[in-house]
């Protein structure tokens, strides 16, 4: 064996360990970086986690024109008594299927005495009166008096109610 | 969430393909090139260990594809090339030393049958723990199961001792050092007792020198493991041994409690320790001189100038496989076969194999790092730990950078036990980064509906 042969497999085996090695390293980098996140999917599935209805992006614009003026009108944006509306005043508001409801709604998923609008002055609150199918801001049920901005629809069976100036 | 998901993990099996069979290429390289250093031809069975090194990396390779598919993919190859560096220089070692002298035993056969055994003792470990969180039910089992295996050597019929160390027993044919064993246990054992007394050690207890001392009752576990591995050091002469589990010991301790303390603590019951051993013993203080000036009593100290010259014949590329003289060295296939590769490969074959154990240990603390569970992370840093510490000893004595103790430099020394437990500790490892890595299970998320849950009265 020559003098030469023995010196190139020298190097050679030289040459296989540290290639062998600097792979490793490497697969380690791609291990630690390699796990690169799309940011477009991510952003998606976050939005779709929080929030589910395509409502509350709908709220979030009129809820900044909303902090001014006040609002003068209860809307009835959908529901059997959709394009319905009533002035408000300082009086609390009822509503439900009852004759003492302010607007007497025509929906059988609405309770009789369900929810009731009320003002301190400044800000226009929903509280549910104990309704069997609850009262939705968004898609959240609401369990305490809420305050509601200019614009925000609140559902109360398949009735959706918004305040307007 | 789904299979889709962009954070599923990789599992990466294909590159760990890649580098394993990568890591077969090196070890026959390396045999190959034995053979041609040595006699000038390729050795006629080359064959046969290429056929039987890929069966063992492919079948390990399968075993990790199949029952720990998440788990990191590069320390089965890194530890599959250092055993096969290690084979191929046992069998170069074997060639020298029965050029010297016929009637020397070969190593080489037993090791390869050995490294078989290994992986067999991997797959077993990956097939037994399928979740490692399982073995803390086991804490004190192992604690009791450790300190039996380490008295073992001690029992007179079984015990037996070679070169002045009692840390062997032999069974009928077999010979076995429990010790390797024990570390296994000692870590689980650790782990699992610091995962449950951490928060004790680390606040109860009163403040001195601003080292926050825990109670008597708590520290008592501790002081009977100090108390072993001095033990191991009065009774069996085993210095490598009784300075892994004490450093084993105190690092778990320091990352289970948070507290630095514990390191001043464990520097101060070592030094102790060494200072007894070095007055007490006279084999400790032949070490000592040995490490501080081997050229002193040449006749003494000729194994480590022996190891020394060797490293300086290798100097920066090595001399090539078969072309230096490392057989010349006492225990050139165990204790030295670090001194034996630097003779052959060189600095820059030493330092990749360097980089390649400081790899592993790399991988084993990314693991314990990542791990979400106290016993798992504690576990790992314990076994990943007891690697890179026996590691530090192997090569700081061959090199003479600390005193000269016996302990083998994980999977390329000979010696049937440290290997096989080796394969082992490289399977909990994979086990725990299996755990680790893995998506979490689908759960059925109950989502809000759309619509108004409708109730019609």
């Amino acid at each position: 064996m020559s003098e030469l042969t023995l010196t190139l497999i020298k190097f050679g085996f030289l040459a296989v360990l540290w290639i062998f090695v600097l792979s490793a390293v490497s697969v380690i980098r791609t291990d630690i970086f390699g796990t690169r996140v799309p940011t477009r999917p991510v952003a998606k599935a976050a939005k779709a986690g929080k929030t589910p209805t395509p409502a509350t992006p709908k709220k979030k614009a009129p809820k900044k024109r909303g902090l001014r003026g006040r609002p003068s009108v209860l809307q009835i944006v959908e529901g059997p008594n959709a394009g319905q509306s009533v002035p408000l005043g300082d009086e609390p508001l009822l509503l439900g299927r009852g004759t003492d409801a302010a607007i007497r709604l025509n929906d059988d998923y609405v309770s009789t005495r369900h929810a009731r609008f009320a003002s301190n002055g400044e800000q226009w609150f929903v509280e549910d009166l104990g309704s069997t199918n609850g009262t939705y801001i968004g898609s959240q049920r609401i369990t305490s008096p809420v305050p509601v901005p200019i614009g925000t629809q609140v559902r109360l069976g398949k009735t959706i109610v918004e305040l307007r100036k | 969430m789904s299979d889709t998901s962009p954070l599923a993990p990789r599992k990466r099996r294909g590159a760990e393909l890649v580098l394993t069979l990568m890591a077969v290429v090196i070890g026959v390289f390396g045999y190959i090139a034995v053979g041609l250093g040595t006699t000038g031809a390729i050795p006629t069975d080359t064959y046969r260990l290429i056929g039987g090194l890929i069966l063992a990396a492919v079948g390990a390779h399968l075993a990790v594809r199949r029952f720990a598919p998440y788990a990191d993919p590069v320390l089965l190859p890194l530890v599959l090339c250092l055993n096969g560096l290690g084979l191929a220089m046992i069998h170069r070692l074997d060639m020298g030393r029965q050029a010297i002298n016929p009637d020397r035993a070969a190593f080489a056969t037993g090791q390869v049958i050995w490294t078989f055994v290994g992986i067999i003792a991997f797959t077993a470990v990956l097939v037994l723990v399928r979740d490692h969180r399982r073995l803390q039910g086991f804490t004190y089992t192992f604690g009791l199961v450790a300190i039996g295996l380490l008295l073992l050597p001690l029992i007179p019929g079984i015990g037996q001792e070679i070169n002045g160390a009692r840390i062997w027993i032999r069974l009928g044919p077999f010979s076995f050092q429990p010790g390797e064993a024990a570390k296994v246990c000692l870590a689980i054992f650790f782990a699992g007792y610091l995962v449950v007394k951490r928060d004790v050690l680390a606040l109860a207890g009163k403040r001195l020198l601003g080292i926050d001392l825990p109670r008597g009752r708590d520290l008592g576990p501790i002081l009977l493991g100090w108390l072993i591995s001095v033990g191991i050091l009065v009774f069996q002469r085993d210095l490598g041994s009784s300075l892994l589990f004490f450093g084993l010991f105190v690092v778990v301790l320091f990352v289970a409690t948070e507290r630095p303390g514990w390191l001043v603590v464990g520097a101060l019951l070592f030094a102790v320790g060494a200072w007894f051993g070095y007055t007490a013993f006279g084999h400790v203080r032949v070490r000592f001189e040995a490490w501080l000036d081997p050229f002193s009593n040449p006749d003494q100290n000729g194994q480590i100038i022996s190891a020394l010259f060797g490293l300086a014949h290798g100097g920066v590329l090595g001399r090539g496989w078969g072309l230096g003289s490392p057989e010349l060295t006492p225990f050139s296939f165990s204790d030295f076969i670090l001194a034996s590769l630097g003779e052959e490969l060189g600095l820059t074959g030493l330092m990749a194999v360097l980089l390649i154990y400081g790899l592993v240990v790399e991988r084993g603390l990314r693991i314990a790092l990542t791990c979400r569970d106290g016993f798992g992370k504690l576990l790992g840093i314990g076994l990943t730990m007891s690697f890179a510490i026996q590691v530090f000893i192997v090569a700081g004595g061959v090199t003479r950078l600390i005193p000269l103790t016996g302990l083998t430099a994980p999977f390329l020394a000979q010696g049937g036990s440290s290997i096989v437990m080796n394969w082992a500790i490289i399977a909990l490892l994979l086990r725990i980064s299996d755990q680790t890595r893995r998506p979490a299970p689908k759960t059925s998320r109950v989502d809000a509906d759309d619509q108004t849950q409708v109730v019609k009265l």
